[in-house]
């Protein structure tokens, strides 16, 4: 296509890898001052006891809980959605993969953080994995914690790995322009890519095998978070529907984060040519379609717990339909539903960038909720009415919340200035296949014989 | 010998004087949190009385049910402890390692009956009360699990001394504090798996049932109450 310019791509792609305005060190700043402050708060939870939380008995996992399950599900942003679009071979995945990634592993790594920060002794987290003991001391296998550690884990690194891969010969194309620091910096990074056939070879096998490893994973994973709730005999906790529903929530709240991270991106970077209306429509598609999947999931999930009209599910499911969450849950189901519905199934309003992102942000806020409502309500009904109990948050946890969110949005923005957010091999192998190569043949033609073109990164351009 | 220890809690002779909810405090080390704490439902009580109302004023009936940890057959708490501080001893109790404890307090939303405390903070105690605690009992830091242990410590020392005397343990040698203290005489502790056993006697009552026992957790503690 003779609108695109390789040159220009390289041009608007790497140049915030080198100029850095004030805006950045301010928002930088901000947010920095943000995590700091939760980084003092959970000092002081350490130093104190985590009775500065608002957790009592029978609520033993509130926020920080939810905040786990929240990022876990929002980490599916990435992987899953680009291993299946690599996979079905969606063209217009090119320039979303990276940024869908990136979520990924950051979200992953706030979450993975979670299970850690709201032990009643943190210090001793270790104790999860099966590490040779002098007391010859294993860990319980049996427990839905001890999978939760092996799933994030396989996946953290899975999806980094699947982060890296595609990222090296992006690397490469920084090395060989970059001069100074950043010349070494991405040299080491680009783990010496020169852009051989064979490379290219290695790299697209290796992607292959990577995005049908990732899926399974990523779908386990979500299932096994699911499943810290629904292998415990709770009331509407101890729920077979429970695997999926967080799978799909998962993919429902990563959609979402993946299309407020590209909003920014788009304004900040000036990448209106590459990330255009047209992506966050397919987007805002399959963001309706999760917003359908996910209101059939809790139609089916509290249905049946109201038909089933056993009392000590039913004390639950009332207090959020008739009880103190009542507010909490309706508010969810307008995020959750009827704000996507209404913006994403109309086609004037999807097709513009704001659309999508309002409905985005909905949606974000709605799953947090969604995930607050899955954990808090049943513990404070568990079956005893003599050992109700009522939770509120504190200001610890608050800030904490609130530091991770910030913590994400550093993260991927310093992310952003080191690492080419869109995949610019990609982005011209994309052109050149369709400009260049009738379509039938460009899905089967191997990458070795299309690589070693004048404007990829091996040629020096 | 395998026991199985158990305790059965007369219902209709329960006054609901708390005698029992004291002693366990004295015996087990078991902090007192304070006013506030207490508000806000962190108060650690391993045995608590719970008051139930039937009927309307004046016609008023109440009931009492000391609930305590049921020493489960098939605990809910220990297969999701992943480090193994929950687990079940070769006596059929539900044992709490408080050193293994890491505080995921998972154990305290699996369980049913609400029965494990969490150390919200280090326990402290106003002087002289300091000086009263139970060399035998461990008292448990900060950001871990506890939880009624059918007074362990005391089966132990029966245990020890039968042993030393080289002749079985009767289960009437020894009772845990809550039995011990309770004026009624409403609670009677031994081994369910000796028939000959006063508890193994009164468990086959026809007064006999168990605490949400439709949820699967085969307690091992049995209340008796006539069903009017």
């Amino acid at each position: 296509m003779a609108a695109h310019s390789p040159e220009k791509l390289n041009e608007d792609v790497l140049r915030p890898l080198v100029r850095t305005s004030w805006r950045f060190y301010l928002t930088g700043g901000i947010l920095a001052s943000i995590v700091l402050a939760a980084l003092a708060a959970f000092i002081y939870q350490v130093y104190t006891g985590i009775g500065v939380s608002g957790l009592d008995r029978p609520v033993f996992w509130g926020f920080y809980i939810t905040n786990f399950v929240f990022w876990i599900g929002i980490s599916h942003a990435g992987t899953l959605i680009s291993a299946i679009l690599r996979l079905t071979d969606a063209r217009w995945r090119r320039p979303v993969t990276r940024c869908a990634e990136a979520i990924t592993v950051f979200a992953l790594l706030i979450g993975g953080m979670f299970p850690i920060i709201h032990l009643g002794r943190p210090y001793l987290f270790f104790w999860l994995f099966p590490y040779p003991s002098e007391r010859g001391i294993w860990p319980n296998f049996h427990s839905p914690l001890l999978w939760d550690a092996f799933a994030i884990s396989t996946y953290l690194t899975g999806s980094s790995i699947f982060l890296y891969l595609p990222t090296i010969p992006d690397f490469a194309l920084v090395r060989d322009k970059a001069q100074g620091w950043r010349k070494k910096f991405y040299g080491f990074l680009s783990l010496g890519w020169t852009g051989t056939p064979k490379q290219w070879h290695r790299l697209e096998m290796a992607m292959r095998i990577m995005a049908v490893v990732i899926l399974p994973v990523a779908v386990s994973v979500h299932t096994i978070v699911s499943w810290d709730f629904a292998m415990a005999p709770v009331p509407m906790w101890h729920s077979t529907v429970f695997g999926p529903y967080f799978v799909a929530g998962a993919i429902f709240s990563g959609i979402a984060a993946l299309i407020i991270a590209m909003a920014i991106l788009r304004k900040a970077f000036h990448l209106e040519e590459y990330l255009t209306p047209f992506h966050f429509d397919k987007l805002g598609k399959l963001l309706l379609m999760m917003s359908l999947v996910w209101a059939y999931f809790i139609i089916a999930e509290r249905l049946t717990v109201w038909y089933g009209n056993e009392s000590p599910e039913m004390a639950v499911y009332w207090s959020t339909q008739q009880g103190r969450f009542t507010h909490l849950f309706w508010f969810m189901v307008i995020c959750n539903l009827a704000v996507p519905f209404l913006i994403l199934s109309i086609k004037q309003f999807r097709n513009t960038i704001t659309g999508p992102v309002i409905a985005s942000t909905t949606v974000v806020i709605g799953m947090w909720i969604e995930r607050f409502l899955i954990i808090v309500p049943p513990l404070e009904r568990k079956y005893l009415p003599y050992s109700w109990g009522t939770y509120r948050p504190s200001w610890v946890e608050i800030t904490i919340t609130a530091g991770t969110f910030a913590a994400m949005a550093l993260l991927y923005m310093i992310f952003s200035k080191l690492v080419p957010i869109i995949s610019v091999w990609e982005m011209k192998l994309g052109w050149q296949q369709e400009g260049e190569v009738p379509r039938a043949v460009a899905s089967q033609a191997p990458l070795p014989q299309l690589a070693p073109r004048a404007d990829l990164p091996a040629a020096g351009n | 010998m395998a026991r199985q220890w158990g305790m059965v809690v007369d219902l209709d002779r329960c006054t609901g004087c708390e005698a029992c909810v004291v002693a366990c405090h004295a015996e087990n080390n078991i902090a007192t949190v304070g006013e506030d704490q207490a508000a806000r439902g962190r108060a650690m009580h391993w045995m608590r009385v719970e008051r139930y109302w039937e009927g309307n004023f004046p016609n008023v009936r109440v009931t009492y049910r000391p609930v305590f940890c049921q020493q489960c057959g098939d605990a809910p708490c220990e297969s999701v402890c992943p480090t193994y501080a929950s687990y079940h001893n070769p006596e059929g109790l539900n044992a709490q390692i408080y050193n293994r404890c890491i505080g995921t307090r998972y154990c305290g939303n699996a369980c049913p009956y609400n029965v494990r405390f969490f150390n919200f903070y280090n326990p402290v105690w106003d002087k002289p009360l300091n000086l009263q605690l139970n060399p035998d009992v461990s008292v448990r830091s900060v950001g871990i699990m506890e939880k009624c242990t059918f007074c362990i410590q005391r089966i132990k020392v029966a245990e020890f001394r039968a042993q030393a005397e080289k002749r079985p343990l009767k289960d009437e040698e020894f009772n845990p504090a809550c039995v011990q203290s309770c004026p009624p005489k409403a609670m009677v502790f031994g081994d369910l798996d000796d028939p000959t056993s006063e508890v193994s006697r009164l468990a086959q009552s026809n007064r006999s049932t168990r605490l949400l026992e439709e949820v699967g957790t085969l307690p091992n503690v049995i209340y008796l109450r006539s069903v009017s």
